[in-house]
Formats: structure tokens, C-alpha cells, sequence
């Protein structure tokens, strides 16, 4: 029974905090309500038996990434969103054209997941502990390749961002 | 012991990811729109944990660590944009950024 309360409370939380993300006319408020929906997430990471995943989420996600965004939002002081006119085709078809997209994915994946109800029962994935020690070996072993590019990924993101934000001469 | 059935985890992802497709069409903040696509990667991750769990398999897993890698190279990078594009235009509007509008 607590997990399900659990899954509910972090679900409601997390939906909120996105549909805050769209209405709010401020960018900094919609930073928060982003924050609020990665830690709604990373509880459900951890509901799902994945804790080193839940906690690379709180560190990088909801601590590096977003306190960037808010760095970002304070420097160029970012004030309310302009309102423009939305065209007329957004304004008819928008919201429901988006409703649809939701339904369709919602659709399919839940139809993909009904054959793989194999594993709802404790696995290898779900055992504490093991989890990260399993997490770990596959990366430097099996995924080892992918792994040490992405160091070169974020040198090269490292060098971009530098010579992006830099005055000119 | 009860146990959530993943389709629920995957129905929360679709509607994040949904929200999130919203926020990129509908707003027009650059930031925003930033923070909308970081919305859609963090569906796209609870995804990728739900179908993890319910395969038994640590791929998934790696696979939310290098997502998780990848959007915060592209936030760097984009923001670095973001930064650029507000000093040369002088505001944060995305319509004001219309060059190679047809």
C-alpha cells in the first residue's frame, strides 16, 4: 500500500510542477517548479529500486544543471515572459493537438508494457545495493567505449561553452 | 509485498513528456523552452528506469547516465547560446530571433 501512495504523491508532484513550468510567466518560477519535478522523479527512481540513478538525478540534475539555469536567469535578469499573439492555428488546434500527442504516446508505451510484466516481482535490478555494484560493472566493462566519449563530450562542450560566453576582442 | 505496475510509471512519463512538448511550442521565453526540453529528457529517463525495472536489465540504466551526461553538456552549451543571442538581440523573446524565418 505505501509504495502505491508513494508513486501517487510523487506523480501528482511531478505533473504539478511541469504544468507550473508552463504557466508561469517568470522564468526563475519555472526553474523552481522544474526542481520540483526532478525531485519528484528522483523519489520514483528510487521506488523503482534504481538509487545511484536517484542520486546522480539530485546532484546533477536538480543541483549542477539547474542552479546553471538559475545562474543563467540572474545574469541576463530575466524578467516576465512577453505576451505575443499566438497565431490562429495555435490558438484552435494547440492544446488539443497536444492532448493527442500524450494520448498516442501514453498509448503505445503502456501497449509495450503489457508483455513485459515479467519483472514486477524483486529481480536483480530491485535488490539494494547490488543495484549500484551491477550499474557500475556494466559501465566499465561492457560500456566502456561509450563511456570514456562521453568524457570527450563534455571537454568538447567544456571548450564551446567557453568560446560561446566569451567578449569579444 | 504490492507492487506498481510499470505501465503507470510509463503513462507519468508520457504525460511529462507531453507537458514538456507544450512548453516548447507554447512559450516563448528561450529559457523556458530550454527548460522544457530538460522536462522531456527527464520523461524520456523515467522511461528508460520503468522499462529497466521491468526487463531485469542494467542497460537502461547506463543509458539514463549518459542522458544524463549529454543534457547537462547541452545545457552548458546551450545556455552559452542563450547568453549570446540575449546580447546580440537584447531580449529573450524567441520571436525576436527571426532571421531565417521563412
Amino acid at each position: 500500500m505505501i509504495p502505491f501512495i508513494v508513486f501517487f504523491v510523487c506523480a501528482l508532484l511531478a505533473v504539478a510542477g511541469a504544468i507550473m513550468l508552463i504557466v508561469a510567466w517568470e522564468p526563475i518560477h519555472s526553474a523552481l517548479s522544474l526542481v520540483l519535478v526532478m525531485m519528484a522523479l528522483a523519489v520514483l527512481y528510487l521506488l523503482l529500486g534504481a538509487e545511484f540513478i536517484a542520486a546522480v538525478q539530485i546532484i546533477v540534475y536538480a543541483g549542477a544543471v539547474m542552479v546553471l539555469f538559475v545562474f543563467v536567469i540572474m545574469l541576463l535578469n530575466a524578467g516576465t515572459e512577453e505576451r505575443t499573439n499566438w497565431s490562429k492555428f495555435a490558438k484552435i488546434a494547440g492544446l488539443p493537438l497536444a492532448f493527442f500527442l500524450l494520448l498516442a504516446i501514453a498509448h503505445f508505451l503502456s501497449r509495450t508494457a503489457i508483455g513485459s510484466n515479467i519483472a514486477n516481482g524483486p529481480g536483480a535490478v530491485s535488490n539494494a545495493g547490488v543495484s549500484t555494484r551491477a550499474l557500475s560493472m556494466a559501465l566499465f566493462q561492457q560500456y566502456l567505449f561509450p563511456f570514456e566519449a562521453t568524457s570527450i563530450l563534455i571537454l568538447i562542450a567544456l571548450l564551446g561553452a567557453l568560446i560561446l560566453a566569451r567578449k569579444d576582442e | 509485498m504490492s507492487v506498481i505496475p510499470i505501465s503507470y510509471y510509463l503513462v507519468l512519463s508520457a504525460i511529462l513528456f507531453g507537458l514538456g512538448m507544450v512548453g516548447v511550442v507554447f512559450k516563448r521565453n528561450i529559457i523556458t523552452i530550454f527548460m522544457s526540453i530538460e522536462l522531456m529528457l527527464n520523461a524520456v529517463n523515467l522511461a528508460f528506469v520503468a522499462f529497466a525495472r521491468a526487463h531485469n536489465q542494467l542497460d537502461g540504466l547506463v543509458f539514463v547516465f549518459f542522458v544524463i551526461v549529454v543534457a547537462a553538456a547541452e545545457a552548458a552549451v546551450g545556455l552559452a547560446i542563450v547568453i549570446m543571442i540575449t546580447q546580440n538581440r537584447q531580449s529573450l523573446n524567441v520571436e525576436r530571433v527571426n532571421l531565417l524565418k521563412f
